[in-house]
């Protein structure tokens, strides 16, 4: 009864920190305005954006943020930001857009935790007027924002595709180390390579595939349980650097064979990796230029209405090797080390 | 209720022949390492049937090494769940303690970055332990604080940038020999030492006693003359160290000090001691069963993966794993209130 009780009591407790801690959230949100107005005009003064990010423990994602920002406060913008917490948290942004909407921002520039669980939201902004764009992935139907500023993440992950299948290994048995494939992104990058490389899921080739967070200590586990299974896997499919990274070091320590690894992002890190010789091939992606993108549409909308190009504005990726394929554009380590995102 | 369930030798003198053996069966049956332990040899067997590659020495010495930074969480977690406590902020501790390793190592030298890793983990640890023990405030809430503000904190502290590491020193426990195509780690290994330490300080000292009857019953032990606040706070320390540990064997596995890496350590860590049989009700369990618990989480993970089962029913699996061994933990300690 005793453990009844206090058990009742400290369930009471965490309701009531959680309660709290999603008010401070939705406080923290509301004011992290720049209030920097020095280099705008007069009709900037009173415009504020909102920008909704995803969990910045990913570098990438910082930098898109930091990034919008500053284009944003360079236009004489306030700016209220609010990021997911983890991965997938839709809920937190879901909030956050609500108080933007009540605070009477102009636009909001949302890197979506999930495509569909955003889309009622979202037009409830729209309905107000507010022009809602998308950066780094879209909603579903992709319409549901005004626009999409993001890379084509299909065509990232065809050209590592097309890649692998020039430069790789010629006796090819494949590993696919994913992120939740319910993810946009992530989804793109793993059909693509697969339409680059030319096979489908499920081709015999592909002999295991696992789902890792997309860190480096995941991205190891998964490569040494996969290994441990098929100790003939020698071309791997990651879908991003740091489990890119992971993978390299299982492969070091486990492997007998050279393998060759594809990744997707393009951070400072991953391209020192392809300069290294630790991945062969990665695609870059330019999160400045769709924080840009994103805060030009936003200005052309203020002083005119024009809504931006509906669906998705590609802001492009590079293929970054060391080992460049016959007929398949492709910068070497160097250019990438001079455009890549992220602490050099 | 320190030991397991049915005393034995005086009993065991009156009884026939028949009933030793009975009490004997009854006495393996209740030990609460027993259930963990067959849940183990189970998944191995139905793994080795499974896959050609499960049973082998590499395998093996895969699975004990995927274990070692979880594992070496868990022992730290069980001592707080012995007290009726729960560290959420485990796994966070021991990222902040990896990264400031990582970074301190950059232009310093790295025993100086172990030990100061190890200074950042004690006094989190000891935050954890003051608010719990003099504070009097629950460790659930106290913990789930700790594990927001440590996590960004550790992101602030990086700028979420991670750190490769390169140090013999830093990712020694990386490395073992290897006997018979088994590699022995020398982080395995520490990671069994903490465990026979902690069990013998848990099993054979007054210390250990304490620690059970706090978890047990407080009341009861403030009034036998335990001073309660001391050994909570004792525990959230011992359980810091062990974290520092941790940190250690995480730059011994993967060679990178990552703000973002092992977000789900502090539940994994948690789920490998109540399926190690280690009542979250305080005051009942123990280290060795967490090591076996530890090992099921990862053999599962192993093995489903080496059977080509999709990374969703791993979890769904470890998850229906949790939920059965808090419900036989009911039924025991049911059958053995009456």
């Amino acid at each position: 009864m005793k453990i009844a009780l206090s058990t009742a009591r400290a369930a009471r407790a965490g309701i009531a920190a959680v309660a709290l801690s999603s008010l401070m959230l939705v406080g923290a949100c509301s004011n992290s305005s720049s209030g920097d107005t020095s280099s705008g005009g007069d009709a900037s003064k009173d415009v504020t954006i909102g920008i909704v990010e995803l969990n910045l423990s990913n570098p990438f994602f910082a930098t898109l943020e930091k990034n919008t920002e500053a284009a944003a406060t360079s236009k004489g913008w306030k700016v209220m930001k609010a990021e997911a917490k983890v991965p997938g948290d839709s809920a937190t942004q879901v909030t956050a857009i609500e108080n933007m909407i009540n605070k009477g921002v102009k636009a909001i520039v949302l890197d979506p935790a999930n495509p569909t669980a955003l889309v009622d939201v979202v037009k409830k902004a729209r309905d107000k007027g507010i022009l809602v764009v998308t950066v780094n992935a879209t909603l579903t139907p992709i319409d549901a924002a005004d626009a999409t500023f993001a890379t084509d993440n299909e065509a990232a992950g065809e050209l590592i595709g097309k890649w692998a299948k020039a430069v790789g290994p010629a006796d090819p048995q494949i590993a696919m180390l994913d992120f939740d494939l319910s993810d946009g992104p992530s989804k793109g990058r793993h059909d693509g390579f697969l339409k680059g490389y030319g096979i489908a899921d499920g081709d015999p080739l592909i002999v295991g595939t696992a789902l890792t967070q997309g860190t480096v200590d995941t991205g190891q586990q998964q490569m040494e349980s996969l290994l441990s299974a098929h100790p003939d896997i020698n071309l791997v499919y990651t879908i991003n650097e740091p489990t890119a990274h992971g993978a390299a070091t299982a492969i070091k320590n486990l492997s007998k064979n050279p393998v060759t690894i594809v990744s997707v992002d393009g951070a400072c890190s991953g391209v020192q990796d392809v300069k290294d010789g630790v991945i062969g091939a990665t695609a870059m992606q330019f999160p400045s230029k769709m924080g840009t993108m994103a805060v030009d549409a936003i200005a052309a909308y203020l002083a005119d209405g024009t809504k931006p190009q509906s669906g998705l504005n590609d802001s492009g990726s590079v293929l970054i090797t060391d080992k460049p394929a016959p007929g398949l554009d492709s910068q070497d380590s160097t250019w990438g080390l001079a455009n890549c995102w992220g602490e050099k | 209720m320190i030991q397991p369930a049915v005393s034995g030798a005086a009993v065991a003198a009156l009884e026939s022949d028949e009933g030793d053996r009975r009490s004997g069966w009854r006495q393996l049956l209740t030990h609460q390492i027993t259930g963990p332990l067959a849940a183990l040899v189970v998944a191995i067997v139905i793994f080795s049937v499974t896959t050609d590659t499960f049973l082998s020495a590499g395998n093996w010495s895969l699975i004990a090494q995927q274990s070692v930074v979880v594992g070496t969480l868990a022992l730290g977690q069980t001592l707080i769940i012995l007290t009726a406590g729960i560290d959420l902020a485990n796994g966070a501790i021991m990222v902040l303690g990896s990264v400031v390793i990582g970074k301190v190592a950059l232009e310093g030298s790295p025993l100086l970055a172990l030990l100061l890793g190890l200074l950042v983990c004690v006094a989190v640890g000891a935050l954890n332990g003051a608010l719990v023990s003099a504070g009097g405030l629950p460790p659930f809430i106290v913990t789930l604080g700790v594990l927001t503000a440590v996590t960004a904190g550790a992101r602030l502290f990086t700028q979420s940038q991670s750190y490769p590491i390169s140090n013999g020193l830093l990712t020694v426990l990386g490395d073992g020999p290897t006997v018979g195509g088994f590699t022995i780690t020398y982080g395995v290994m520490l990671w069994v030492g903490l465990t026979v330490v902690l069990g013998y300080a848990l099993s054979q000292t007054a210390w250990g006693t304490r620690v059970y009857a706090v978890g047990d019953n407080p009341g009861a032990a403030s009034l036998s003359g335990i001073k309660v606040k001391r050994i909570l706070f004792g525990v959230y320390i011992v359980a810091a160290v062990v974290y520092a540990f941790a940190a250690w064997q995480a730059l011994g596995r993967t060679p990178t000090a990552d703000p973002s890496g092992y977000s789900t350590s502090n539940l994994d860590s948690i789920t490998a001691v109540v399926i190690g049989g280690t009542s979250l009700f305080g005051g009942r369990g123990g280290v060795y069963g967490t090591l076996v618990g530890a090992l099921i989480v990862v053999v599962l993970q192993n093995g489903l993966t080496q059977a080509g089962i999709d990374s969703l029913y791993q979890q769904v699996a470890t998850g229906v794993l949790v939920v059965v061994a808090v419900g036989i933990d009911r039924i025991v300690r049911r059958r053995q209130s009456r």
